[in-house]
């Protein structure tokens, strides 16, 4: 334990999930004000920058410094897809904890939904006359979507595994169950498996439910030190520990496609937490599509490999049970406006100070975020406790 | 999908702009020839094509492949909202291991939807789609040509 230690002090959201109103700098803009006013901390003492630029929205990290006007003398541009701002979390820590700034901003903001429609998992990423340059290129002509690179990984955990659309179709269900607990949630009537079942393919074997949601949104955080945390508005949440690893980014290069770079992380960032997978209160994990979840747990450790099916049977990530999983309601159900990372460290944050509502995760003492950027490409674990590192 | 069916996609579909170490694979499927780099120094074929071998860090050479393979997995996309393949779903993308090791992503041709399955034999089907782009699809072995 000591002075430096890195905390997460503020947290805010806009909103979501439809704000046609908004624009991604809006977005970017509301959830910063939000943060900022949750915790306390005046905008001139951000010293620290991080931001996930993409080039749909345009909002790079020097774009966005200037825009909002942070006189950063640290700044993290690093965008890897949905789990950038898990990176973002294990860069700022280290730099906080080694002096290089004192207060760090994150945002997030997107109008995806309302400014594109919800094109982005079922539709390639190339228009047809358009030559296509890089790495792209030897996928471009075949006409994949962004469904259908998970689908092809579900349909390997399948055959290696025995892994069944029921057990898939469990985890949308679940899911579904805290959205209903989260007024702000897209859809929140409760659903059953056989509705996940009979709802329409996508790309074979995920069904229309096993996908995320597309929506708008945005999401800001604040990180400092222990000691500038200690006269803010709110208790600090502790960075236990973070660790990031990439396996590949085109789907095509996965080296092996039951098993993410999740495999890698998860047990680096517990190894640097001192925690163990079994110590988590509750599991924020990044569900693009049912099967990312399915793939995550397995690699962080939370069951063997081949077995997740069997766990997420078990209810062990329902409301009530041992380790609840995607309290806010998740991408399958809440929000997810092209990258979620930033909603898994807000929702883990909100849980570890009891702010939870009817949502609340009981006796919720340590919180893992596990963020999947790309096509299950790049992910980051973060382990973040009510208490720090003794 | 028929043969003509299936030549009639290929002007819809998003073609390669070759950089300098991908070139020569294009080039080569145009005139009927899958080729696969492999490391002169370590020996390690790999896809996609790269100016350096991606193991050792090597030189590579190009070999031709042997044009077979098997099914390493697949998907039936129902749903694709670009307008140059809204026409052509459903249709299966699929990975295939090649006999020399590596993969590659294309589309799985030659039989219905329903009889894919992972580890099913295939073999390379090369269509000219431009002058400088040859485009490897996969397809079971022994599948016709109608």
């Amino acid at each position: 334990m000591g002075a430096r230690d890195a905390v997460i002090v503020g947290i805010g959201w806009s909103d979501y999930p439809v704000a046609p109103e908004l624009d991604a700098m809006d977005h970017h803009v509301l959830a910063l004000r939000r943060a900022l006013a949750d915790c306390g901390i005046d905008k001139s003492e951000i010293d620290g920058y991080a931001c996930a630029g993409t080039a749909i929205q345009l909002d790079d990290a020097a774009t966005m410094a200037e825009y909002l006007r942070i006189n950063h003398r640290w700044v993290d541009g690093t965008s890897v897809g949905g789990s950038s701002f898990e990176f973002h979390v294990q860069h700022a820590a280290a730099a906080i904890e080694a002096g290089l700034c004192e207060v760090v901003l994150v945002t997030y903001g997107s109008d995806l939904l309302s400014r594109m429609g919800r094109r982005l998992g079922t539709s390639t990423f190339s228009s047809g006359s358009a030559r296509v340059r890089g790495p792209a290129q030897f996928e471009s002509p075949w006409g994949n979507v962004l469904a259908g690179s998970y689908a092809m990984a579900a349909r390997r955990h399948m055959h290696e595994f025995g892994t069944t659309p029921e057990q898939l179709a469990e985890i949308a269900v679940g899911v579904r169950e805290f959205a209903g607990l989260n007024p702000l949630a897209q859809y929140r009537d409760p659903i059953t498996v056989d509705d996940v079942l009979s709802s329409r393919l996508i790309a074979d074997p995920l069904h229309k439910l096993d996908c995320c949601v597309i929506s708008d949104g945005g999401g800001a955080f604040i990180m400092t030190t222990r000691e500038r945390a200690r006269d803010l508005a709110k208790p600090p949440v502790y960075v236990l520990g973070a660790a990031g690893a990439e396996t590949h980014w085109n789907i095509s290069q996965m080296p092996d496609f039951t098993t993410t770079a999740a495999a890698q992380c998860g047990p680096e960032a517990f190894r640097r937490a001192g925690v163990r997978p079994e110590d988590v209160d509750t599991i924020q994990i990044y569900d693009s599509f049912t099967i990312t979840v399915l793939m995550l747990l397995e690699d962080m450790g939370f069951c063997q490999k081949g077995e997740g099916g069997r766990f997420v049977e078990t209810g062990v990530l329902r409301r009530g049970g041992r380790q609840p999983m995607n309290t806010d309601g998740g991408g399958l159900s809440a929000c997810h406006p092209g990258m979620r990372g930033i909603f898994l460290i807000n929702e883990a944050v909100r849980q570890l100070r009891g702010e939870g509502g009817e949502a609340q995760v009981p006796g919720c003492e340590v919180a893992v975020a596990c963020g999947s950027g790309g096509f299950l490409s790049c992910m980051a674990t973060v382990v973040l406790g009510k208490e720090g590192r003794s | 999908m028929t043969m003509d069916a299936l030549r009639d996609t290929l002007s819809v579909r998003a073609l390669p702009a070759p950089d300098n170490a991908a070139q020569n694979f294009w080039q080569s499927a145009a005139e009927g020839k899958l080729v696969l780099q492999r490391c002169v120094t370590c020996g390690q074929f790999q896809f996609y094509p790269r100016a350096l071998c991606a193991a050792c860090g090597g030189d590579t050479e190009w070999v031709e492949a042997s044009g077979r393979g098997t099914l390493y997995t697949f998907t039936v996309i129902r749903q694709n909202r670009s307008e140059a393949f809204v026409r052509l779903s459903p249709y299966a993308v699929g990975i295939v291991e090649l006999e020399e090791g590596v993969r590659m992503m294309s589309n799985i041709v030659g039989c219905e939807l329903d009889q894919l399955e992972v580890g099913m034999a295939l073999e390379v089907l090369l269509l000219k789609a431009a002058d400088d782009v040859g485009l490897p699809f996969w397809r079971p072995v022994g599948a016709s040509d109608d």
